[in-house]
C-alpha cells in the first residue's frame, strides 16, 4: 500500500511539471498548428539558465527560476517573430523544417557552449526527506509541486479572467472575427509562442534540480510533451492538465510494477495506443483531428 | 536529352571512382553517403512524392539492419514459449532479403495506421514508432545484445566470374556494391513515379479530396508508397549491417531520420535527383568540415542551413537549378513537368 | 413508372435520395430530403446560400456522413462508401471551389484524373511490361480527346496554376469526365465566369448529356438553370421547398419568398 502511494506522490509531483509543459505545446501545437520540435529545447534552455544563475552567478534560487522563464518567454518570442511569422502561409510541412533546423541549432548550440557533462543545479533545500505518514518526499520535490500548482492556477486565471486571455480565446476560436474585433492577431501568435515556451522553461529550470541537466535531456521531454498533447487533445488545455498526470502516473507505475528500463517509452506508446483508437484526444467534447 | 546525357556521365564517374580516388578512406565515406543516398531516396518516395510526413524513417533502416544481422548470425531467445526460439545462421543474401521483407512489413503496418492518423499527428507517431524500435534494441539484451552490439555480422558475397565466390569487404567492393543497390532502387523508384502508380501518389499529395473524387483509393496507394519506401529503407539498412558489420541501438536514432529528412529537403522533395544531390551535399559536407570545426558547430550550420533553404529555395536545390536552366535556356522551355 | 428493386431502391433512376438528413453540431444543414434523379435527365438543385446545396452534394458522393436517410445510385446503396469507391461505381463531382492538381500541367491533370480507366498497378510500373505501355499509349489518347471535348487542347503544357479563371473551370470539368462518370454533379460550374463563359459551359453540359451521362448541378445562375434543366429542386434552409419543371417553380410562391424574403427580412 506504502509502494502505492509512494508512486502516486511521485507521479503527481512529476505530473505538475509534465502538465506545464503540455500546456505549453497544446497552446502552440493544438492553436497555432506549428510542430514544435524546440518545445523540448526550451525545456533545457530552462534548466540550463537554472544551471547559469544558481550554480555560476550565485543568485537566489527562486528567483534564478523567474529569470529563467523570463528568458524562455524572449526565446520564444523571438523564434516566433523571426522564424514562423515571415511563414505564416506556409503548409505544415515548411513550418515543420524550419522547426527542425531551429531544434538542432539550439541543441547543438546548447552542447557547444556548455560540453556534453551533466551539470547538476543545487537547491537550497535540505536533501533529508520528508516523512508524511506512509510515504516520503524530498523537500525540493515539495517545492515544485507546490509551484507548479501555484503556476497552473495563474495560467487558469490569465486565460479565464484576463482580458488578455479572453483576446487569446477568441483569437483560437476564430481567427478573422477576432481581428475584425480589433485584436492583434499576429501579436496574439507572438505572446503565445512565448507563453508555451516559458512555460516549458520553468518546468526545465524546476526538474532540473531534481534530474541533471544535459544537452540532450530536451528530446525525450519533448516528444512526451507530444505525447500529452494528443492525449488530452489538440488544443485543450484541461486535457493537457489532465494529461500531464496521466503521463506522470502512467510512468511512475510503469516503472514500478512493469519495467523501469522502458520507463521513457510508456509516453510513446501512450501516443501510438491514442492515436490508433481515439485520435481526438480522451478529453476532447468534439473531434478536433488532424 | 540533357538530362539524361548528364545522368550517364555522373554515374560512368561514380562507377570509375575506385579506380582514380585511391584512398580507401574517402572510398568508404562515399560507401557510407550511398546508404544514405539510398535510405533517402526511399524517404522521398514517402515524403516527396506522396506527401506524407514520415519522421520516424530510421526505424525502418535500423529494422532492416537488425534483421539481416540477426538473420545472418543466427540467434535464440526467449519468449516465454517452454524452449527458446533458435534460428540458425542464415545464407547471407537470404538474410538480406528477409531484412527487405521486414521492414516492408512494418511499412505496411505504418501505412494502414497513415489513413486514419494524418498530417501533424502522424508526424507523432512515426517519431514515436522509432523510438520505441531504439528502446527494444536497447533493452532487449537477449535478443540483440542492447548497446553492446551485434558484431561479426558476416559480409555479402557475390559470384563473381573467374573468381568464385567473393566476400565483399574492401572498401571499393562495399563502395560498388552500394553503387549497384543504389542504381537499382533509382531506377525502381523512377518507374514507380513515371506510371499511373506515379500520378496517383502525386495525386494525394498535390489534392487529395480532388484525387478521391476520381477514384484514387487512399488508403491502398498510402500502404503501397510505406511498404515500398520502408522496404528499400530495410535494404539501406542491411547494407549497413554488411558493409559495417556492427549494428547497435544507436541506428534508430532521430537524428538519423532528420539527415535524410534534410537530405531529402535540400536536394528536392519529389524530384529523383533531389535525394541523390542532397545526400552528396549533407553526407559529404562533415567530411569537408571536419577539423575546422567541432561537431556541434558543424550541426548547428545544418540547422540555419535548412532554415535558410525553406526560406530562399522551398522547393529544393534541383527544381531551383532546373528553373534557373530553364530560364538561361529558351530552346529548354518545359514546363515543370509532375516529375523531374 | 418507378421500380423498386429489393432494397427498396428505385431501380430505373439514376440517383434516388430517401429522406436525407444531415446534422452538423445541432444545426441542421438537411432536415430529410427527398428526390430522384432520372437516367439521362439534367436536374438543378438551387437555393439561398446557406440552403444545404452543398451538403447534400459532399453527402451523397461520400466526402461526409448523413446522420440519416439513404442514397441510392443506380439501384446501389451508397451508404458507407468512400468517395473514391463511389466514384468507381460512376458518380462523379466538381467542387465549388476550383480544385486542380495546381502545379501539374492540364494534360497532366486529365492523365491522373483518367486513374479508373487504367489497371497497372506496382508490378506493371516496375516491369514496364507491353501491356502498360499500351495502357498509357491510350490514356494519353484518351487525355487528348477530353482536352478537346472541353476545349482546352491548346493549353496542355500550361501548369493549372497558371490557367485563367474560366479555363480552370473548363479543367475542372475535363477533370471530372475523365472518370467518365454515369452520373455528374457539377458544383456551382458557372461561378464566376462571364456570360460568353457561361454561355459554352452550358452547351458543354448538354453535350455531356448527349454522351449519356446524367447530370445534377448546384447553381445560383437562374438563367443556366432555367434554361438547361429538365427539372429544377429548391431548397431552403436544409429542406426542399419545391420540385418541378422550371415553369412551375419560377411560379411557386414559396421559392419567390425564399429567395426575395418576406418584406424586408431579404436573404442574404
Amino acid at each position: 500500500m506504502e509502494q502505492i502511494l509512494q508512486h502516486g506522490l511521485n507521479g503527481v509531483v512529476l505530473g505538475g511539471t509534465y502538465a506545464l509543459l503540455g500546456i505549453g505545446l497544446t497552446l502552440i501545437f493544438g492553436i497555432m498548428r506549428v510542430v514544435n520540435f524546440t518545445h523540448g529545447e526550451l525545456y533545457a534552455f530552462g534548466a540550463y539558465l537554472a544551471y547559469l544563475f544558481v550554480a555560476l552567478l550565485h543568485l537566489d534560487f527562486f528567483l534564478s527560476i523567474a529569470l529563467a522563464a523570463l528568458a524562455g518567454f524572449a526565446l520564444g518570442a523571438l523564434i516566433e517573430l523571426v522564424l514562423l511569422r515571415p511563414l505564416r502561409s506556409n503548409d505544415i510541412d515548411t513550418v515543420m523544417l524550419v522547426m527542425i533546423g531551429a531544434w538542432i541549432a539550439l541543441q547543438n548550440g546548447e552542447q557547444f557552449v556548455w560540453g556534453g557533462v551533466a551539470k547538476l543545479v543545487p537547491s537550497p533545500f535540505a536533501q533529508e526527506p520528508l516523512v508524511i505518514g506512509p510515504v516520503s518526499v524530498a523537500p525540493l520535490r515539495l517545492f515544485v509541486l507546490g509551484a507548479t500548482l501555484v503556476l497552473l492556477v495563474g495560467f487558469y486565471w490569465l486565460i479565464d479572467r484576463t482580458r488578455l486571455g479572453m483576446a487569446m480565446r477568441a483569437t483560437f476560436q476564430d481567427r478573422d472575427t477576432a481581428a475584425l474585433m480589433g485584436i492583434d492577431v499576429r501579436g496574439i501568435y507572438t505572446l503565445t509562442f512565448a507563453l508555451g515556451s516559458a512555460l516549458a522553461a520553468i518546468a526545465g529550470a524546476l526538474l532540473g534540480p531534481i534530474f541533471l541537466v544535459n544537452p540532450t535531456m530536451g528530446n525525450l521531454v519533448g516528444l512526451k510533451a507530444f505525447a500529452i498533447v494528443i492525449l488530452g487533445g489538440l488544443g485543450n488545455i484541461t486535457g493537457a492538465t489532465i494529461g500531464g498526470f496521466v503521463l506522470a502516473l502512467v510512468e511512475e507505475f510503469g516503472a514500478g510494477y512493469l519495467s523501469s528500463e522502458y520507463r521513457d517509452a510508456f509516453g510513446f506508446l501512450v501516443i501510438i495506443a491514442v492515436l490508433a483508437l481515439r485520435p481526438q484526444g480522451f478529453f476532447a467534447r468534439k473531434a478536433r483531428v488532424g | 536529352m540533357r538530362a539524361r546525357f548528364g545522368g550517364l556521365l555522373f554515374l560512368a564517374l561514380a562507377a570509375t571512382l575506385p579506380l582514380w580516388l585511391r584512398d580507401p578512406y574517402f572510398v568508404a565515406i562515399l560507401t557510407s553517403t550511398g546508404i544514405f543516398i539510398i535510405a533517402a531516396i526511399s524517404l522521398n518516395l514517402l515524403l516527396g512524392f506522396t506527401g506524407q510526413l514520415s519522421l520516424g524513417h530510421a526505424a525502418f533502416f535500423g529494422i532492416g539492419a537488425y534483421t539481416s544481422a540477426l538473420l545472418s548470425l543466427g540467434f535464440d531467445v526467449d519468449i516465454g514459449l517452454p524452449s527458446p526460439v533458435v534460428v540458425d545462421p542464415k545464407p547471407v543474401w537470404i538474410a538480406f532479403f528477409g531484412a527487405v521483407v521486414v521492414s516492408g512489413l512494418f511499412g505496411w503496418l505504418i501505412g494502414k495506421l497513415a489513413f486514419r492518423v494524418r498530417g501533424a499527428y502522424f508526424v507523432i507517431v512515426t517519431i514515436s514508432f522509432a523510438e520505441v524500435m531504439r528502446m527494444v534494441a536497447l533493452n532487449w539484451v537477449d535478443l540483440t545484445e542492447g548497446p553492446m552490439a551485434l558484431n561479426n555480422i558476416p559480409p555479402l558475397s557475390v559470384l563473381w566470374p573467374g573468381h568464385g565466390l567473393t566476400a565483399l569487404v574492401t572498401k571499393s567492393q562495399q563502395y560498388w556494391l552500394v553503387l549497384a543497390v543504389g542504381v537499382v532502387c533509382y531506377f525502381l523508384v523512377a518507374r514507380m513515379v513515371r506510371s499511373r502508380l506515379g500520378r496517383a501518389l502525386i495525386a494525394l499529395r498535390e489534392n487529395e479530396p480532388l484525387a478521391r473524387s476520381v477514384g484514387v483509393r487512399v488508403t491502398h496507394y498510402l500502404v503501397v508508397a510505406t511498404v515500398v519506401s520502408a522496404a528499400i529503407a530495410g535494404a539501406a539498412g542491411a547494407l549497413y549491417a554488411h558493409c559495417v558489420r556492427i549494428v547497435d541501438p544507436d541506428v534508430f536514432l532521430f537524428i538519423y531520420t532528420v539527415t535524410m529528412v534534410i537530405m531529402v529537403v535540400t536536394g528536392g522533395k519529389g524530384t529523383l535527383a533531389g535525394p541523390v544531390v542532397g545526400g552528396l551535399i549533407f553526407g559529404l559536407m562533415p567530411q569537408a568540415l571536419r577539423g575546422t570545426a567541432p561537431p556541434e558547430v558543424q550541426w548547428i550550420i545544418y540547422g540555419i542551413g535548412i532554415i535558410l533553404i525553406v526560406f530562399f529555395l522551398p522547393r529544393g536545390i534541383v527544381p531551383a537549378f532546373a528553373d534557373l536552366a530553364r530560364l538561361r535556356m529558351p530552346a529548354l522551355r518545359k514546363p515543370a513537368s509532375l516529375v523531374r | 413508372m418507378t421500380e423498386v428493386g429489393e432494397n427498396g431502391a428505385a431501380r430505373n433512376v439514376a440517383l434516388d435520395v430517401r429522406d436525407l438528413a444531415v446534422h452538423i453540431g445541432g444545426l441542421v444543414a438537411l432536415g430529410g430530403i427527398s428526390f430522384q434523379v432520372p437516367f439521362g435527365a439534367i436536374v438543378s438543385l438551387i437555393g439561398p446560400n446557406g440552403a444545404g446545396k452543398t451538403t447534400a452534394f459532399n453527402v451523397i458522393t461520400g466526402f461526409m456522413k448523413a446522420t440519416d436517410g439513404q442514397v441510392f445510385f443506380r439501384g446501389r446503396d451508397l451508404a458507407r462508401l468512400s468517395p473514391e469507391r463511389i466514384a468507381a461505381l460512376g458518380m462523379v463531382r466538381t467542387f465549388q471551389r476550383t480544385s486542380l492538381f495546381t502545379a501539374c500541367t492540364v494534360f497532366e491533370n486529365v492523365l491522373t484524373a483518367l486513374h479508373l480507366r487504367g489497371r497497372t498497378g506496382l508490378l506493371g510500373a516496375l516491369l514496364r511490361l507491353p501491356a502498360m505501355q499500351r495502357e498509357e499509349a491510350a490514356l494519353h489518347a484518351e487525355a487528348r480527346e477530353i482536352l478537346d471535348f472541353v476545349g482546352l487542347a491548346g493549353r496542355a503544357d500550361e501548369i493549372a496554376g497558371n490557367l485563367a479563371y474560366g479555363e480552370q473551370r473548363l479543367l475542372g470539368l475535363a477533370i471530372a469526365l475523365a472518370a467518365k462518370p454515369t452520373l455528374l454533379l457539377l458544383d456551382e460550374p458557372a461561378a464566376g465566369l462571364n456570360p460568353s463563359e457561361t454561355e459554352s459551359f452550358k452547351q458543354l453540359i448538354r453535350r455531356v448529356r448527349e454522351r449519356g451521362a446524367t447530370v445534377l448541378l448546384v447553381e445560383h445562375d437562374m438563367q443556366m438553370v432555367m434554361s438547361i434543366s429538365d427539372q429544377v429542386l429548391v431548397l431552403n434552409q436544409g429542406r426542399m421547398i419545391a420540385a418541378g419543371s422550371p415553369a412551375e417553380v419560377q411560379r411557386d410562391p414559396e421559392v419567390i419568398r425564399a429567395y426575395l424574403g418576406s418584406g424586408k427580412r431579404a436573404a442574404a
